[in-house]
């Protein structure tokens, strides 16, 4: 990844100048505020956490410490299966819609502008702009005539659900990314006679990165959280984990729901460092 | 860009079939969520070598939305009573006589002949309760079985309400305490509901199905609730107590019934009549934490179902009022009402 | 930006030709284009026949047209000699899901901005680790989470217990069930949407320009205003539409912190799919939310422009 820091004019006094630098970053109370932050996004995590050692029934009360609803969870075929049809939805929906978003993001900003480009924005957009509940009930429609059509069942009917509203998740920070992205390199690149296939995958794509990081996560935390599509959409064996966390709604949230929910957390945690790891593995 | 469409297509097609792939030996039971006792699942399957899918919806309307949209694929339905009666009219339902199948003696006689379906042609008792409150006599120690505690509360329980967020049970328990009937088109008789409601609202503190929580956690010390519900919160907040209010309470009844089109109809009618066997009702009970239906299931339920106030009725409290679905007029009165309450 | 001209590199690589790029044009969008259009504007079809039909008994539609949803959101039927009178409620529920979607969006704003420059001015190698953070508790699941929040702001919650302890306060301050608590939550709830856009459009901040700012204004508030936020905007901008719309049509937030007394946009509409049995009219409100929202939206766009065009 190239850094435009580093392409600064070497300035007279180097020592000097980084601490400037330093400085010129800083804003104040932007530290304290990003730490307010951090602080309030694990406040309700670390209260979960805890309530699934909880002995009590309650999710609400705390009274002892205890692993059984860790053990109760693992059990439990219905929490198990569905936390695993999140993920494998969740994943599926991630990959397609970043694709996706990434090539449509290109497009609306690496060519010239275009008539219909603001019909192409609302077109992306869509999804967001309409109720869940509004999509859920006619996407069901369309969905039952599909199958009525073709006889094809199966998971795959979510994952493209989940797939079409995770799209503008996704697209929005792709997007801002690439517009405040300079052309400099890819035009040096270009100039240099490179291919645009490699002034794409050795330029662009890399400079990309962190907004394309940033859409996927989205995509993905959105899919994750999905309730009402997935309930209209789902078909048998396909419950996720919020739509088995609302059934369980009237009839009381038992600690095995926080158990489950800390287990994702400390697995996706595993997961990341991995990656950490192995990524520092390769740079080496 | 072709691999990548290769990709796509490959993964989609796995996707597709992956549920094609198990078919024989199978059955998908479409039941409200964590009202299943995974023990009877597991019976069911080792007994007939079947395996179940099951999977939770939150309400009537929404699993009847998804089932007339057709070919969810699921064979076992557990609609409630009113909701029975639409199913049949709307010809989603199997006519799969029950009412001749081995374990049908064992159904309740009081509960064979009922308006939501005459001779249970279409389904069986699932599990059956009443919607009533339940409040903390710590707390108020008077008279619980009036709903005036609701609608005109005493000074130590305003602001210490939970209704349930539901049109339906709020607008008919309002319904009663006025004295009028349900279903109600009259159009003065409701304006006098919205009214009762309007008054009483300032008092509630909340309006949420979730009853257990609001209860235990002390957020509030008097809720609308079902009388299973009302059970396990006293568990964890022993001086609750269910009231069965003069004016009257709904009783309701989620019943087993089989769709129409069930890709596993053979394995359908083997869980129906498996389902009227006392001692899997029992397993239900014992789970569900709501009465059955079927007779002799007592010998297989937990001593504290048979004796617990919320499913023993007093011989004092007048009987469960089931309500019947409203047409269409009604329906929009009672909504325009709802959304002025809540506006 | 001395670039400013929408001059492609991409593209020009490619051909200078016009069609090659409206080729390359048409093939970047056709995946997202074909994957909404069949699963989202399909359907968006059916939702506009569907508000124009009957209701049918029981939920559903009966094929019968009629504009009676559309009347039916600004009037009511008076009871007694069917004319046709003003009826506020829908509006009302309209302004307040709005406002706190505002509200919220504004809070977000005030919020994820600090948080992602944050991020964006940390040493390269903890940048992703920084983001995997703010996403990390959103991993679980939005009704988990807001249960966890009830536990934190309760009467006897967490936030209570310490300010009572600190001699802050004397009494618990009751923010549970009241507005208050939903627009806590609403922050909370969708402040990752604010700052990963705006971290990706910072996190290439190209720090001379700030230097340079320095040299102009000399001042941190002017530099941040005139310099930075300017440079951001494609993010703000993109971060205030994905907080905003979700933030209008949510309802589990409101619901759960709020106490459910007071109806928002999206559980209005959801009712009318269920207990109210009248899914003309659900189509039509939900049609007429996202007429406004194109309507924001449009505002947005053609500020933008305008503001694209005073600096050019």
């Amino acid at each position: 990844m190239a850094e435009p820091m580093t392409a600064m004019p070497a300035s007279p006094q180097p020592r000097q100048r980084r601490r400037l630098v330093r400085d010129l970053k800083a804003m104040p109370g932007f530290t304290a505020t990003a730490w307010l932050c951090i602080v309030t996004l694990y406040l309700p995590i670390l209260v979960l956490i805890a309530f699934s050692f909880n002995e009590n029934r309650s999710v609400v009360l705390w009274t002892g410490f205890s692993l059984d609803w860790y053990a109760k969870a693992l059990e439990n075929d219905g929490i198990r299966n569905a936390a695993w049809v999140s993920v494998k939805v969740a994943l599926f929906a991630t990959v397609i819609s970043t694709i996706a978003a990434t090539m449509a993001a290109l497009a609306t900003t690496r060519t010239k502008p275009f008539i219909g480009q603001g019909l192409v924005y609302g077109i992306i957009n869509q999804p967001l702009m309409i109720p869940e509940i509004v999509t859920a009930i006619a996407t069901l429609s369309l969905f039952a005539l599909v199958k009525k059509l073709t006889g094809l069942n199966g998971i795959g009917y979510l994952m493209l659900a989940h797939a079409a509203f995770c799209i503008p998740f996704a697209y929005m920070p792709i997007r801002a990314r690439l517009e405040t992205m300079t052309l400099t390199l890819e035009q040096a690149a270009a100039d240099l006679y490179a291919p645009p296939l490699k002034v794409f995958t050795l330029v662009t794509l890399p400079l990309l990165g962190p907004g394309i990081v940033a859409g996927a996560m989205l995509a993905f935390v959105v899919s994750l959280d999905d309730v009402i599509i997935t309930l209209m959409i789902a078909g048998p064996g396909e419950t996720t984990l919020p739509i088995y966390i609302l059934g369980a709604i009237r009839r009381g949230i038992t600690p095995e729901i926080n158990a489950v929910s800390t287990i994702l957390v400390a697995v996706s945690v595993l997961l990341v460092m991995l990656l950490f790891i192995v990524q520092r593995r390769m740079q080496r | 860009m072709k691999t990548v469409l290769r990709l796509l297509a490959t993964a989609s097609a796995v996707a597709f079939a992956s549920s094609a792939a198990m078919a024989a030996g199978e059955l998908n039971v479409y039941n409200w969520g964590n009202y299943t006792s995974p023990e009877m699942i597991k019976k069911f399957e080792e007994k007939f070598d079947v395996k179940v899918n099951l999977d939770g919806y939150d309400s009537n309307e929404a699993m009847l939305a998804k089932v007339k949209a057709g070919d969810t694929g699921y064979d076992i339905v557990v609609p409630g009573d009113y909701m029975i009666k639409v199913m049949i009219g709307e010809g989603l339902l199997e006519e799969v006589k029950p009412n001749e199948m081995e374990n049908f003696k064992n159904v309740d006689p009081n509960w064979v002949d009922v308006w939501w379906d005459p001779g249970r042609n279409y389904s069986i008792p699932y599990q059956w309760g009443t919607t009533s409150f339940t409040v903390d006599t710590a707390v108020y120690d008077g008279d619980v079985d009036t709903l005036a505690l609701l609608f005109d509360p005493p000074e130590v329980l305003k602001g210490r309400i939970n209704m349930l967020n539901d049109m339906n049970d709020v607008i008919n328990a309002g319904l009663r305490y006025l004295g009028y009937g349900r279903c109600n088109g009259n159009q003065d008789e409701l304006r006098e509901v919205l009214a009762l409601l309007s008054k009483a609202k300032p008092h509630w503190r909340t309006m949420d199905y979730a009853v257990i929580e609001k209860l235990t956690s002390k957020d509030v010390d008097i809720s609308q609730s079902w009388n299973g519900a009302a059970m396990r919160a006293r568990a964890q907040r022993p001086t609750l107590k269910y009231a069965y209010p003069k004016e009257g309470f709904t009783g309701w009844m989620d019943n087993v019934a089989v769709l129409k089109g069930a890709p596993n109809l053979d394995n359908a009618k083997l869980f129906i009549n498996f389902m009227m066997d006392p001692e899997n009702a029992g397993l239900t009970s014992n789970f569900a934490r709501y009465a059955n239906g079927i007779l002799g299931s007592d010998k297989f339920m937990e001593p504290e179902m048979l004796s617990a106030p919320e499913i023993v009725m007093p011989a004092s409290a007048p009987a469960p009022d089931f309500v019947t679905p409203c047409p269409q007029e009604v329906v929009d009165l009672y909504n325009k009402i709802w959304t002025q309450l809540k506006q | 930006m001395s670039d400013r001209e929408p001059q492609s590199a991409l593209a020009a690589a490619i051909d200078q030709n016009k069609r090659n790029e409206r080729v390359t044009r048409a093939w970047l969008l056709a995946p997202a284009l074909a994957i909404i259009l069949a699963i989202s504007i399909l359907p968006l079809g059916i939702t506009v026949v569907y508000s124009f039909l009957t209701p049918g008994t029981y939920g559903g539609v009966t094929w019968e047209f009629s504009t009676d949803s559309y009347v039916q959101f600004l009037f009511q039927r008076d009871i007694f000699d069917d004319t046709l009178v003003f009826n506020s409620a829908y509006v009302s529920i309209f302004l307040r899901s709005i406002g706190l979607a505002l509200g919220a969006t504004l809070g977000a704003l005030i919020l994820g901005f600090p948080t992602a420059y944050f991020i964006a001015t940390k040493p390269r190698e903890q940048r992703n680790i920084w983001l995997f953070l703010i996403t990390l508790p959103f991993w679980t699941n939005l009704l988990i989470r807001t249960y966890a929040m009830l536990l934190i702001i309760r009467d006897e919650g967490i936030i209570n217990i310490m300010l009572m302890k600190a001699g802050i306060i004397s009494s618990p301050l009751t923010i549970l069930y009241t507005d208050t608590a939903v627009f806590i939550g609403l922050i909370y709830s969708f402040l990752p949407f604010m700052v990963l856009p705006i971290y990706a459009s910072l996190e290439k901040l190209d720090f001379s320009l700030v230097e340079a700012g320095y040299d102009l204004y000399a001042n941190r508030l002017k530099v941040l205003f005139h310099v930075i936020v300017p440079l951001a905007k494609p993010g703000i901008v993109a971060g205030c539409i994905l907080v905003f719309i979700p933030g209008l049509g949510a309802y589990i937030t409101p619901e759960l912190l709020g106490g459910g007394k007071k109806l928002m946009i999206g559980n209005m509409i959801a009712m009318q799919f269920g207990a109210s049995r009248n899914w003309p009219f659900g189509s039509a409100a939900a049609l007429i939310l996202m007429a406004l929202v194109i309507v924001v939206l449009l505002v947005n766009a053609l500020a933008a422009r305008r503001g694209a065009s005073n600096n050019g």
